[in-house]
Order: C-alpha cells, then sequence, then structure tokens
C-alpha cells in the first residue's frame, strides 16, 4: 500500500469513527455505531501495519521483517485478555473495568513517548521543528503518566480495594502547584539536553512527579464524584493519544484522540451540572472538598423515622396506581437489578404505571443505573431521565427508592448551607409516600444527613436491597 | 377601598347556573373583596341568598343595581346588550365571550371602554391555568350528565348481572371523542358497569381512556388528529372514509353512543349518519353533546329528545343547567382561581397584569382596545408521538433535539461575558501559535481544533441512557494509539537506533492497546444488545 493509500484509508477510519460516536448518541443507531468503531479500527491497524510513508524523497514500508511477528503476538496475547475480560466481567463492575482500561491508554501513551524519544532515526529539518518535537514528547508523557496512575487510583476506589473516602493532605493545593512548578524547570533542562542521555534524567523525575500527581489528585475525590472522574479521565485518555499523535506527526491519532478528547470533556461537563460543580475546578483536578467539610456542622435534622416492613411495601406498591423508582448504587452494590425488574412485571402486570427515574450522576459512572436496569431487561422507555419525571412526584402515589441517598436529598433544594446546596435532585418526598430502601440509617457519600427519611409521608425499608426486594417479590406473586 | 365583585342573575333562557358559591364568596372575602349577589340569583342551582349571606356576601334588589355599583362583575353566558349597556367604564367582566363567534359583542364592549376577561380564553397550554380552565370543569358535568341522560332514556340495567330471574348483558356504550366531556362519559359510564368503547382522531388519548376503564377504537389509518392546545383538527378525505366505516360498525354494536366530537369555530362534524340510527337496535340511546353546534348525528333536533327509527336521541343543550348546582360550584372555583391570579397581593384590588402569560390570555378587552387573540406562549411542544424516531433510517441524530434533554436545553447559550472571555483567550492562543509554530505544526494543529469541535458536536446530544456505553466505545477508540506501538515497532534501516528497547517498549504498549482494543469494543456490544424496548 502506497503513503497515499494509508492516508485515505485514515481519512476512512476517521469518518467510521465520527460515525460510530453519533451513533452512540441514540440507542436505535447505537449497535451500528459500536460496528463502525470496529470497522474503523480494523480498517487503521491494518492499513498501518501494511502501508508505506514518506521517507526522504521516496517510500518505505512502515513494518517490515520479524516486526509482523510480534504484532501477531501483541495482538493475540492483547485480544484475548481483552476479549476475556469483556465476557467475564459482570456489569456492575462496568466502571471499574473502564477505569483499568483508561489506564492501559495512558500507560501506551507514555511508553510510545519514551520510544520517540530514544528513536533517533526521526530527521528533522530545522531546530524549531526539533523542539516542538521534544515538547510533544513531554507533554505526552505528562498527560499519559497522569491518566495511568489516575485512572489505577480510580480503579482501585472503584472495586473497594482503596478506601473511597477523599484523601486531603494539608497543603494539597500547593503540592499540585510545586509539582507544576518542578515539571517546568525540569522541562527546560530536558529541552536544552545535548544528548538522549542528558535528556533522558529530567524526563523520568517529571514522569515520576506525574504520576504522582495523578495519584493525588483522584485520591482527593470522594465516591460520590466518581462519574466526573471516570468520564475526565476517559477525556484525559483522548487528550494522550492526541499528544502522541502529534510527537509521532500522525493526523489520525490527533483526530481521533480529539474527538475522544472532546466527548469525555462534553461528558463530564454533563455529569458537574448535575452535581452543581465547576467544571472548570474539575478539569484542573482536586474537587469534592465539601464532602467532609459540614458532616457535624450541619443540624441533624429531627423526628422519627418509620419503618416499614417488605410485606406492607408490597401492599402499598399493588394498590398505588403510579410508581417511580429511583435506583442508586445501593442497587448496583446488592446486584438487585434481576430483582427490581421481576417486581417492576409483576406490578406491571397488575395495571400500575411503574417507571424509573435516573438521576445523571446515580451510580458510579455515566449511566451506570441505564446499564444495569438494561441487563435485568428493563424496557428502555420507562426509564426516564431526571428532568422527564422530575414534575410527576406530586401525582405518583408511592416514589421507591432503591440504595439512593444524596440524589433524593431536600436539603440540596431547602438548605444553603447544605454541602450538596444547589445540585439538582430527584423530588420524592413530593409523592404521596416515599419508600426508602437501605441497610441502615448510614449517610451516603456526601457525608451529610438526608432530611428525607425524616419526612411524614417516608418510610423505611431497612436491609439488604436484594433480600428485601426478593421478599416483596415472593408477596406480590402470592397475591 | 376594597372593590367590589357582583353577581346578577343569568337572563339567558333556561340557563340554571350562577356564577358564585358560597365558599367561594368566603374565599373571595377573605382575599379583601365585598361581594354582592343579585337577589335569587343562585336559586335556580340551589345556591340560595341565606348561604350567600351567611358566607359574607351582601344581595342587591336588583340587577340594575348589580351593574351600576360593581367594579368586577362575574358572568356565566356572555352578556346581552341589555345588560353590555348597564356596564360602566372601568368595570372589569368575567363571563365565557367566545370572541370568535361574537364579533358585534366584543366591538360593543370595545366601545365601553371595560376589561373583559374570557374564561373560555383559557391558555391551556399553561399547565398553571389548568385550576382556571372552566372549559374543562364544565365539560366534565355535560359528560356525565351525558351518561345519566342516556341512562334515563335507556330500558335496561347498564351492569350485565346473573339473576334467578335470568341473565342481563351488560350495555354497550360508544363514545365518539374522548375530551374532557368524552373521558367523564367514559369513567361514568364504566363506573355504571357498562363495557365502554370510545375512538378519537387523536392517538396520544388512547391510554387515557384505558385508564378510565374503557378500549380504545382505533380507525384504520395513518394520520395524527392533534390540532394544537389540545384539540383536534379537520381530517382527510381517506380518514374520514375509514372512521365513516368504523363508526358503522360501532353503531350496530352498541346500545348508546355519546357525540362529543366538536372542532372550535366550525359546525359539528357528522359523524353518525341516518342510515347508522337505523341499523341501530331499537330502544337505543343517542345522546349529542354537539348539538348546540348542529350535532354530530344527522337526525339531531337541537334543544330536544326525539325517538327516530325507534332510537332516542337526545340533543339537549343545556346539560350544565340539568346539574346546576355541580356546575356552577365547579365555575365559581374557577373565578376564584382567576381572581387570586389577579389579586396576587390579597389586598382587594385586581391587577390585569399583561406580562403575566395566563392572565394575557385570558385577557379579551383591556381599557377598551381589543386584545384577542392573545399570542401564541412560547412554551416546549410536547414530546409528540416520536414518528420520526421508530423509523431506523435516521442515520443522523444529531439533530434530534427531544433525545437529548437530560442535559437541560442544548440550545441555552452561554452568558455572554463567559463567552467574550472564551473567545478572547482562544484569540490570544491562536495567535500565540501563528506566531511561533512551523507550518508542519500548523496542518497538524487546524486538524486537531477541528477534530476537537467535531466531537464537541456528535456527543453533545447523547441521551443520558448511553453515556457508559459511549464512554467504553470511546475509550476502545482511543487505543487508536496502537498506531504509534505500531509505527515504532520494527521499522527498516536507521542502524544507529537503539532497536531492542524500543522493540519491547513498542511490543508492551501494544500489547496493552490491544487489550483495551478487543474489550473495549466487546463490551459495548455486550452492553448495547441488552437495550430493548
Amino acid at each position: 500500500m502506497s503513503s497515499s493509500i494509508v492516508t485515505v484509508a485514515y481519512i476512512g477510519a476517521t469518518i467510521l469513527f465520527i460515525l460510530s460516536l453519533g451513533g452512540l448518541s441514540n440507542p436505535e443507531t447505537a449497535k451500528r455505531g459500536n460496528w463502525y468503531g470496529i470497522v474503523g479500527m480494523a480498517i487503521a491497524v491494518i492499513a498501518t501495519v501494511f502501508g508505506w510513508r514518506v521517507f526522504g524523497n521516496g517510500e518505505i514500508p512502515i513494518v517490515v521483517g520479524a516486526g509482523f511477528v510480534f504484532i501477531l503476538l501483541a495482538m493475540v496475547i492483547g485480544g484475548a485478555v481483552g476479549l476475556y475480560a469483556a465476557r467475564t466481567v459482570q456489569m456492575t463492575q462496568m466502571p471499574e473495568l473502564v477505569a483499568i482500561m483508561h489506564s492501559l491508554v495512558g500507560f501506551a501513551a507514555c511508553a510510545i513517548g519514551f520510544a520517540s524519544y530514544i528513536d533517533t532515526s526521526t530527521v528533522f529539518a530545522t531546530h524549531a521543528e526539533h523542539t516542538i518535537h521534544l515538547v510533544e514528547i513531554y507533554v505526552g508523557i505528562l498527560i499519559g503518566a497522569v491518566t495511568f496512575t489516575g485512572s489505577v487510583i480510580a480503579f482501585g476506589k472503584l472495586s473497594g480495594r482503596i478506601d473511597g473516602k477523599p484523601l486531603l493532605l494539608p497543603a494539597r493545593h500547593w503540592i499540585n502547584l510545586a509539582g507544576l512548578i518542578l515539571v517546568i524547570i525540569f522541562g527546560k533542562f530536558f529541552l536544552g539536553a545535548e544528548t538522549i542521555a542528558g535528556g533522558m534524567f529530567p524526563l523520568i523525575v517529571m514522569t515520576l512527579i506525574s504520576l504522582a500527581f495523578g495519584v493525588h489528585m483522584v485520591m482527593a475525590i470522594g465516591g460520590a464524584d466518581m462519574p466526573v472522574v471516570i468520564s475526565m479521565l476517559n477525556s484525559y485518555s483522548g487528550w494522550a493519544a492526541a499528544a502522541t499523535g502529534f510527537m509521532l506527526s500522525n493526523d489520525l491519532l490527533i483526530v481521533v484522540g480529539a474527538l475522544v478528547g472532546s466527548s469525555g470533556a462534553i461528558l463530564s461537563y454533563i455529569m458537574c451540572r448535575a452535581m452543581n460543580r465547576n467544571f472548570i475546578s474539575v478539569i484542573a483536578g482536586g474537587f469534592g472538598t465539601t464532602a467532609t467539610s459540614s458532616s457535624s456542622a450541619a443540624a441533624a435534622p429531627a423526628g422519627d423515622v418509620k419503618s416499614i416492613s417488605a410485606a406492607e411495601t408490597a401492599d402499598m406498591l399493588s394498590e398505588a396506581k403510579s410508581v417511580i423508582i429511583v435506583p442508586g448504587y445501593g442497587m448496583a452494590v446488592a446486584q438487585a437489578q434481576h430483582a427490581v425488574f421481576e417486581m417492576t412485571k409483576l406490578l406491571r402486570d397488575k395495571g400500575v404505571n411503574v417507571r424509573f427515574g435516573i438521576h445523571p450522576v446515580a451510580g458510579r459512572m455515566p449511566g451506570h443505573m441505564n446499564v444495569l436496569l438494561a441487563e435485568a431487561k428493563v424496557p428502555y422507555d420507562i426509564v426516564c431521565e431526571m428532568d422527564e419525571l422530575n414534575d410527576d412526584f406530586p401525582a405518583t402515589d408511592v416514589a421507591m427508592v432503591i440504595g439512593a441517598n444524596d440524589i433524593v436529598n431536600p436539603a440540596a433544594q431547602d438548605d444553603p448551607g447544605s454541602p450538596i446546596a444547589g445540585m439538582p435532585v430527584l423530588e420524592v418526598w413530593k409523592a404521596k409516600h416515599s419508600i426508602v430502601m437501605k441497610r441502615s440509617m448510614a449517610s451516603g457519600y456526601a457525608g451529610i444527613d438526608n432530611p428525607l427519611f425524616y419526612k411524614d409521608n417516608n418510610l423505611m425499608l431497612f436491609g439488604d436491597a436484594k433480600k428485601m426486594l426478593d421478599e416483596v417479590v415472593a408477596t406480590l406473586k402470592a397475591k | 377601598m376594597p372593590q367590589v365583585i357582583g353577581i346578577p342573575k343569568e337572563i339567558f333562557p333556561g340557563e340554571k347556573r350562577v356564577a358564585i358559591a358560597p365558599d367561594v364568596v368566603q374565599k373571595l372575602v377573605g382575599l379583601g373583596f365585598s361581594v354582592q349577589v343579585e337577589k335569587g340569583a343562585g336559586d335556580a342551582a340551589d345556591i340560595y341568598d341565606d348561604a350567600l349571606t351567611a358566607a359574607g356576601a351582601t344581595i342587591a334588589d336588583s340587577a340594575a343595581a348589580i351593574w351600576s355599583t360593581s367594579d368586577i362583575v362575574f358572568k356565566v353566558r356572555a352578556p346581552t346588550d341589555g345588560e353590555v349597556a348597564q356596564m360602566k367604564e372601568g368595570q372589569a367582566l368575567i363571563s365565557f365571550i367566545w370572541p370568535a363567534q361574537n364579533p358585534e359583542l366584543m366591538e360593543k364592549l370595545k366601545e365601553k371602554k371595560v376589561t373583559v376577561l374570557a374564561m373560555d380564553a383559557v391558555p391551556r397550554l399553561l399547565s398553571r391555568a389548568q385550576k382556571m380552565d372552566a372549559l374543562t370543569s364544565q365539560a366534565g358535568v355535560t359528560g356525565y350528565r351525558a351518561v345519566i341522560e342516556a341512562a334515563n332514556a335507556f330500558g335496561r340495567y347498564f351492569a350485565g348481572q346473573i339473576t334467578a330471574a335470568g341473565k342481563i348483558p351488560p350495555a354497550q356504550v360508544f363514545i365518539a371523542g374522548a375530551g374532557v366531556a368524552g373521558l367523564a362519559a367514559i369513567g361514568t359510564a364504566a363506573g355504571l358497569g357498562a363495557i365502554v368503547r370510545a375512538n378519537d382522531t387523536r392517538a396520544e388519548v388512547a391510554d387515557q381512556v384505558k385508564s378510565l376503564g374503557g378500549e380504545f377504537v382505533k380507525v384504520d389509518y395513518d394520520e395524527e388528529g392533534s390540532g394544537g392546545g389540545g384539540y383536534a383538527k379537520v381530517m382527510s378525505e381517506g380518514f374520514q372514509a375509514a372512521q365513516r366505516e368504523m363508526y358503522a360498525k360501532q353503531a350496530k354494536d352498541s346500545d348508546i353512543i355519546i357525540t362529543t366530537a366538536l372542532i372550535p369555530g366550525k359546525p359539528a362534524p357528522k359523524l353518525i349518519t341516518a342510515d347508522m340510527v337505523k341499523s341501530m337496535k331499537p330502544g337505543s340511546v343517542i345522546v349529542d353533546l354537539a348539538a348546540e353546534q348542529g350535532g354530530n348525528c344527522e337526525l339531531t333536533v337541537p334543544g330536544e329528545a326525539v325517538v327516530r327509527h325507534g332510537v332516542t336521541i337526545v340533543g339537549y343543550t343545556d346539560l350544565h343547567s340539568r346539574l346546576a348546582k355541580q356546575s356552577s360550584t365547579l365555575y365559581a372555583t374557577n373565578l376564584l382561581r382567576l381572581t387570586e391570579e389577579l389579586c396576587k397581593a390579597k389586598d382587594g384590588q385586581i391587577v390585569v397584569n399583561m406580562d403575566d402569560d395566563a392572565i394575557r390570555g385570558f385577557t379579551v378587552v383591556k381599557d377598551g382596545e381589543i386584545t384577542w387573540p392573545a399570542p401564541p406562549l412560547k412554551l416546549p411542544a410536547p414530546p409528540a408521538a416520536k414518528p420520526a424516531a421508530a423509523t431506523p433510517a435516521a442515520a443522523a441524530p444529531a439533530p434530534k433535539k427531544s433525545s437529548g434533554h437530560g442535559h437541560g436545553a442544548p440550545s441555552e447559550p452561554m452568558a455572554l461575558k463567559t463567552l467574550l472571555i472564551a473567545f478572547g483567550i482562544g484569540a490570544l492562543l491562536f495567535l500565540l501559535v501563528g506566531a511561533y509554530a512551523p507550518p508542519a505544526f500548523l496542518g497538524h494543529f487546524t486538524v486537531f481544533v477541528l477534530a476537537i469541535f467535531v466531537g464537541y458536536m456528535v456527543v453533545w446530544n447523547v441521551t443520558p441512557a448511553l453515556h457508559t456505553p459511549l464512554m467504553s466505545v470511546t475509550n476502545a477508540i482511543s487505543s487508536i494509539i496502537a498506531i504509534g506501538a505500531l509505527i515504532q515497532i520494527w521499522p527498516p534501516g536507521s542502524p544507529d537506533r537503539p532497536n531492542t528497547w524500543i522493540l519491547i517498549i513498542a511490543f508492551v504498549g501494544l500489547t496493552l492497546t490491544t487489550i483495551n482494543m478487543f474489550g473495549g469494543f466487546a463490551v459495548t456490544r455486550r452492553m448495547l444488545a441488552m437495550f430493548q424496548k
């Protein structure tokens, strides 16, 4: 394949990737969108492996000889591991899987950056071009390293291997600032280095600082903010790919990296808006500080908590005309989505209008709840977004909260001093009755008490979500 | 000085309603108004002067006294010429007006320099206006009464029974038009135990019909009949043919037909022909709620109940007055809600605020200026039947905003200041890049910036339900970084290149990205396969 054919193949792949992202915006076209992505990726890889590139006045192949063997070997190993992971992962573990996959992209960006630096075969026409190339390597490795460790920590937090509470070092903003200054200083050393060996030291120091920064950034973030972190890391992995593209003068990498980067940034922006947080402060890292600021300061709401049994819950649900179910992370933890669906099916057969209200940041990654409900075969047309049904609560007989807390906290609207004040929430307390399924009275990730539990029309169903739902289903069946 | 609300007796022949109720008097007094009612105004509706005075109203001896001393007049029917003549400048009138049908009345009101709020001009699209929607409250009354009239004329039970004296089949009721009156009729008839079927040109009401215990009968023809504002529109010829066929079949099967089909400003559509009446079982009943506008049945005689071909056809036009206390109470409550909106300060003074969408809609004459019709409300269209979404041919979903309303209004403009700052920073950065970067870099930079925008445009409208699959597919796509490793792994030539090191690094990089590549696409596929309607 001549270099021109490789170029057109890249253009074709780019178009397919754009169509892929576009297709993913609608359930009707999403499956096709995924196929566009697969085909685009195949075209890009094949064109690169078998293609030629311009070199001097002529053209040379991109890969020769034993290279094919190594490529085949790498792809067989990687492909097998990837497919195995994709098949065996449970839908509740999707956030972890996505996080660890981001780290792979970050690591690859670092690796390619180092390889590109020690590669002496690239020739530059001018000094300026050489400098730019070095800057690109430096920035590429920086983003890659941050993405790598950030994603690993996110993975650890999501899978419970690391404590979900935010780790707040004293003067952490100063630590970050010092890191940034050091990175700039060593960047100057790096550009001034005469030999590759001389430049290697500042490069490695910078990489270590970046790795540390990635750890520090995500450690400082509380579990409830994970949807933002995941989509932000998604964005970072895109920018890492784009930086690699600049480094290697490869337009395909630049385009695709930018596509992924901007789409991830938009997703994080949407998440931020759903949580009423500032986008800029998120992108810069080190947010979620409000989470612990005033858990004790907030006046504990007074009043009694009324509890209810599973059988009584079943009675209430079957007597209701309309029910809105609000799922949260607790449903994912208890793996209760199938029980939820079974209950939904029974209620719908009885003529109850059951709908699901999904808060944009419910769960641990954007769209987490939708995926779980889809896995349990809940039809997606009864799964509604917050804005679609928030006005319907006053006309709803029972609002059932399953393992969610902060996203149904009325304090966000009523208490301007609350750490989550201003965050849009599902107004379950406006329904005629609300039932909250929870293991205990413990507070949510935001670490604040929920006045909802003390409202007159609220009932608590204590216990493991799956076990309780199974009991509800059994009672409903017996009727 | 509190304003005086006056309620004269309705003088339209046969009208028994009155625009007041004791509870409403009490609340109006609570708002700071004083209320005076003409002597005996509510007698026909069983709302007697004693009850009204007990609630805080005063009784005036004549209509003339009401018209001359009231600042605000509540009425049911539009005023007659004689009543308009008694009005005084600056007075406010709240009643049914029907401005489209009564242009002369509008002119006369204008000459009188009064302010008129028409209860029929309710802006129905505004959910806030529902509590003031007298059309709905009155239509509900007619729907209920229509069933009662039908039951009265019908010689059998509604509910099916099996008794010692034999089996009684349930009555078959067909309701044409599922507006407010139709829905009320469905609920009432179903409550009496009849089997109820209903039809409407607006397909979206099918669920409402079902919710009230009726069965929705579809016309076998594809056309959407919503004419905006919750009313129906005139349908095409092909549809009407299919509709006639369906009605003919229903006429044969039904014991009772209640027709409620009205199109605003037009004569009522003739749905039930003489032949259909002939085909009905003897003893059947038709109640025609559109009798005043000419009737949905060809044989209807407005204002009377007649028997044709053995079928009783009820064409009463005064169904409200046949349930006068209920309709008066509801109407008066609608008036109270409107008054509350007009008097937000609760100081007994009304303020006709033309900036308030609801008030603006009601007001048809303001201080001697005709302000009808009100400009259309700028409200988001209700999510229409989604005809396009069902066809998978919609390969370009980007402009489909309806699916993307999860993240607020995407068209919501950014604050001007933010926008200016963003443009300023952007311009500065571009200037720096342009001043120092070599041409080769600029080529890549162009591609980079454009790709960011493409990504932004493409992803902005994604439905929140697909956020996770979108992330996993973008994650898979970001393993395009494998290209970098492929380029480095074993290129030809370059003797002084530290090949082994590069090979190891590139090999590891490639293996890891391939995990991502295959895993990402596969898991996305697995997830998407689960999404189903």
